[in-house]
């Protein structure tokens, strides 16, 4: 490839990619991201390469290797475009059948999505009502492109915002259009984007200042920057060259962790293709403006997301955080001024230039715009990324979205924000999504974790779930932080025990209060979150524990028993799959547990096929 | 010169001061374990937190290393901030009881129970030895490994660090260590109040599991009980 040295280079460029296009190909697309590799995209991919050249169809049906579409739950699945036919969880023995029909011009009835709510199979993406509530602003450019080609992201106009810039903005302005756009940072914060830019401008020009790229997703159920940064990575480094033209930044720095080797893998391909384009690298299409791009591969501490732990372990040292002030807007990379932004918000600047601040604002609400992508995940039937506008309510990204619960049981509450965000119940979910509101409920907006829990989710074992985590991944350097966060696991583990007393509650809440209260850095902040919102919200169920050793959902082992009842007709299914041998009973008599052998481990209840298990 | 405003009193400090500084300067008492003079504000210890600002912007923040600021409204011991060095203390209590430092500002800020299960570590990992073996004495020699729960602080893979000079400095700084209660050598014992009672409230053997942090003695007020 041919270095690019002016705008009207590139304008050529890209020119040649449309014409030598071929308009409205059939297309095959397979998504094979992290997610889509794991279900067996890759085999997919082999028929398909292996069928196309050997039908000698390569002129007529094209092949797209993409990232995640985000509806990783009916992964994998063959797309088809123009037509937009969806096939979901295809197997391997269907594909040849899938070209086949491709070939002849016929839809596979048979293989085509069935809502489990209505039982009508749908034929097109858009139709199925987990995309159709979506606003895929982002997700949908996924499908465009396949994420280690350039040449892809050209065509789907992709540097052409950013060549827009270059040759008729002046960096004022282009930091006047982003906060205009109201885009606030996705990291979970919601600082404004454009203050953050206008703050590192502002800066004295005296040696380097650095952007960052803070790619350390550590969330546990939380994708979404991992299937933008395998899916399209050319969208974050058009975002991070708009912002270092906007605030004369000339070294750039991506923060990926080590645990998503695929997204390095697509990251580096694109930093090479970039600077061999002349994206990149000194003199930028001849605007005389120099900036280039480092990956560092982080180590997996979870604590490294923040951002002043993120700076020192991109200096090589230890990750943990430090008090701000001084911000690393002021003082950060070896004591130089530094902006960190998430993937997300980076991604979202080559959107923003593309359509403009004004029609950027009108999605969303007035102080929250644009559309934020949530991992929805847990006891629902629709699983996966979901973009949605802001302000959406959580009823609706549950029930329409999602789909519902995935069985009998109610849903009783949705956990946003990561481990450190907060559970807010069912009769809540009226609530629209924004920074504001979901700060109001005790819980965070976070970088975009959603856990849906119905009934047999005990809150206390959740709460006890994240704050293992959470003591695990603590840095360790403030005190409160801790032992707060042990403390508090240590209480939790106590109650879930049933050895718990009224003044545990008292102690927790105190404890977490003051946790919030006085640790240094976010992590810490935000630690206490999973307590204090299900002591609100489910202060009940935390009693029921206490006062009558009981746990309402039925999971914390030390409280539970599993009984056999009336229903048992006696076929010794339960009795051949017990691992502890404690249950007793004849050919169809009823059966009988034996409390003092029984694990507590619930095998009898998964295998007993007429709900004879009891669990109390 | 810059004018904040502590606990009501408008003062001017110098500029790159920190509120601690300032507080200590105008003789507010905060209490301080992984602060030192002479080495680089660290944070950890979290006791010297302060509240700043006003209304419902108002925050804690640790005083050792948050700088002056124009016009910044700070209180020193405010409601909320000596329920947080309570709490603080009483977390400290729960983990290292025979700390001679930390029994005796737990007993300066009247805390009275201590709620959590009992253990007996001696490190509270302030770091000041090792701020003081990279800052003062130039070595390295030792450093925080691991974090959240397995944190500690030691040599690299704990064998015989070569850039130690053995200079003690370490062991000189540590603001836990030092002058623990040590009942079983009576003449050394702090108070001995608990070995002067007859007959005495503790007994020898079982020292080790038992904690000596306050005036009067916790056992001995258990005992009267």
């Amino acid at each position: 490839m041919e270095r690019l040295r002016s705008t009207d280079e590139f304008r050529m460029f890209r020119q040649r990619l449309t014409v030598e296009r071929t308009p409205d190909l059939l297309t095959l697309i397979i998504p094979a991201g992290t997610c889509g590799q794991a279900s067996g995209a890759n085999d997919l991919i082999r028929i398909t390469k292996r069928e196309l050249l050997g039908r000698k169809l390569t002129g007529k049906i094209d092949l797209r290797i993409t990232g995640c579409h985000g509806f990783c739950e009916m992964e994998p699945s063959v797309l088809v475009e123009p037509t937009g036919t969806f096939y979901p969880r295809v197997k391997t023995t269907d594909m040849v059948r899938i070209i086949e029909a491709l070939d002849r011009g016929q839809v596979l009835e048979d293989l085509l999505f069935v809502d489990p709510s209505t039982g009508r199979s749908i034929e097109k993406q858009e139709e199925i009502p987990f995309f159709k509530k979506q606003v895929r602003t982002l997700l949908s450019r996924n499908e465009k492109v396949d994420p280690i080609r350039i040449h892809h992201y050209i065509e789907n106009n992709g540097y052409s915002p950013m060549v827009r810039v270059l040759a008729g903005m002046q960096p004022e302005e282009v930091i006047a259009e982003v906060k205009a756009s109201g885009l606030r940072g996705r990291g979970g914060a919601g600082f404004p984007t454009g203050l953050k830019w206008e703050l590192l401008a502002k800066q004295s020009n005296h040696g380097d200042k650095f952007i960052i790229c803070n790619a350390d997703e550590g969330d546990p159920g939380a994708y979404m920057d991992r299937s933008v940064l395998e899916g399209n990575p050319h969208s974050i480094l058009e975002g991070m060259i708009i912002g270092a033209y906007a605030t004369g930044a000339s070294r750039g720095v991506i923060y990926v962790r080590n645990e998503y080797p695929l997204a390095i893998k697509h990251l580096i391909i694109a930093l090479r293709q970039a600077r061999q384009l002349g994206f990149l690298g000194n003199d930028i299409l001849g605007k005389g403006f120099s900036f280039d791009i480092d990956l560092v591969k982080g180590a997996g501490a979870f604590v490294c997301g923040e951002e002043t732990a993120l700076i020192r372990s991109i200096e090589g040292k230890m990750g943990e955080p430090r008090q701000r002030p001084p911000f690393p807007v002021q003082k950060g990379i070896d004591g130089l001024p530094s902006l960190v932004n998430n993937v997300e918000t980076w991604a979202n600047i080559p959107v923003l230039f593309d359509v403009g601040a004004e029609r950027f604002t009108q999605v969303g609400t007035k102080k929250n715009t644009g559309t934020k992508i949530f991992s929805l995940v847990g006891k629902i039937k629709n699983t996966g990324l979901v973009e949605v506008p802001m302000g959406i309510s959580i009823g609706e990204i549950v029930h329409e979205i999602g789909g519902g619960p995935v069985s009998q049981a109610k849903i009783k509450a949705v956990q946003t924000g990561g481990p450190s965000g907060g559970c807010i119940p069912a009769s809540k979910f009226d609530l629209a999504i924004d920074y504001e509101s979901l700060k109001a409920s005790g819980s965070i907006m976070g970088s975009g974790g959603m856990i849906v829990m119905d009934e047999n989710t005990c809150m206390i074992d959740v709460a006890k779930y994240f704050m293992k985590f959470l003591k695990d991944e603590s840095c360790g350097k403030c005190f409160t932080c801790r032992k707060g966060t042990q403390r508090m696991y240590e209480i939790l583990d106590d109650l879930s025990m049933g050895r718990g007393t009224p003044v545990h509650l008292d102690l927790l809440e105190e404890l977490a209060l003051v946790v919030k209260d006085t640790t240094m850095c976010a992590l810490g902040q935000t630690a206490s979150n999973p307590v204090l919102s299900t002591l609100r919200y489910f202060r009940d169920e935390y009693l029921e524990h206490i006062e009558h050793r009981r746990c309402p959902a039925g999971v914390c082992r030390a409280l539970i028993t599993y009984s056999i009842n009336e229903n048992c007709t006696g076929c010794q299914l339960c009795l051949r799959s017990c691992p502890s041998e404690a249950i007793t009973g004849e050919k169809k008599e009823p059966h009988r547990i034996h409390p003092e052998r029984c694990t507590k481990c619930g095998v009898c209840k998964t295998v007993c096929k007429c709900d004879a298990v009891t669990v109390q | 010169m810059i004018t904040l405003s502590m606990n009501g009193l408008k003062v001017s400090v110098e500029k790159g001061s920190t509120l601690l500084e300032a507080a200590q300067f105008l003789g507010f008492p905060i209490p301080t374990l992984c602060h030192m003079e002479g080495l680089s504000p660290y944070g950890a210890c979290r006791l010297c937190v302060v509240e700043i600002g006003e209304g419902p912007g108002a925050k804690l923040v640790s005083s050792c290393t948050y700088p002056a600021e124009e016009g910044l409204q700070v209180r020193t011991g405010s409601s909320r901030v000596m329920r947080a060095r309570k709490m603080i203390l009483e977390l400290l209590l729960a983990s290292c009881p025979q700390s001679k430092t930390i029994q005796d500002l737990a007993s300066a800020y009247e805390v009275r129970q201590q709620r959590f299960r009992q253990e007996y570590e001696d490190c509270i990992l302030c770091g000041r030895c090792v701020r003081m073996c990279e800052e003062q004495m130039m070595a390295k020699a030792i450093g925080f490994r691991s974090r959240g729960e397995k944190r500690s602080i030691g040599t690299p893979f704990d064998r015989q660090s070569e850039v130690c000079r053995l200079c003690g400095g370490c062991l000189y700084v540590c603001p836990a260590c030092q002058l623990r209660c040590t009942y079983t050598t009576p003449e050394q014992a702090i108070c001995g109040g608990c070995a002067n009672l007859s007959p005495p409230c503790i007994e020898k053997e079982s020292f080790d599991d038992t904690m000596c942090y306050m005036t009067p003695c916790v056992a001995c007020e258990i005992k009267k009980d």
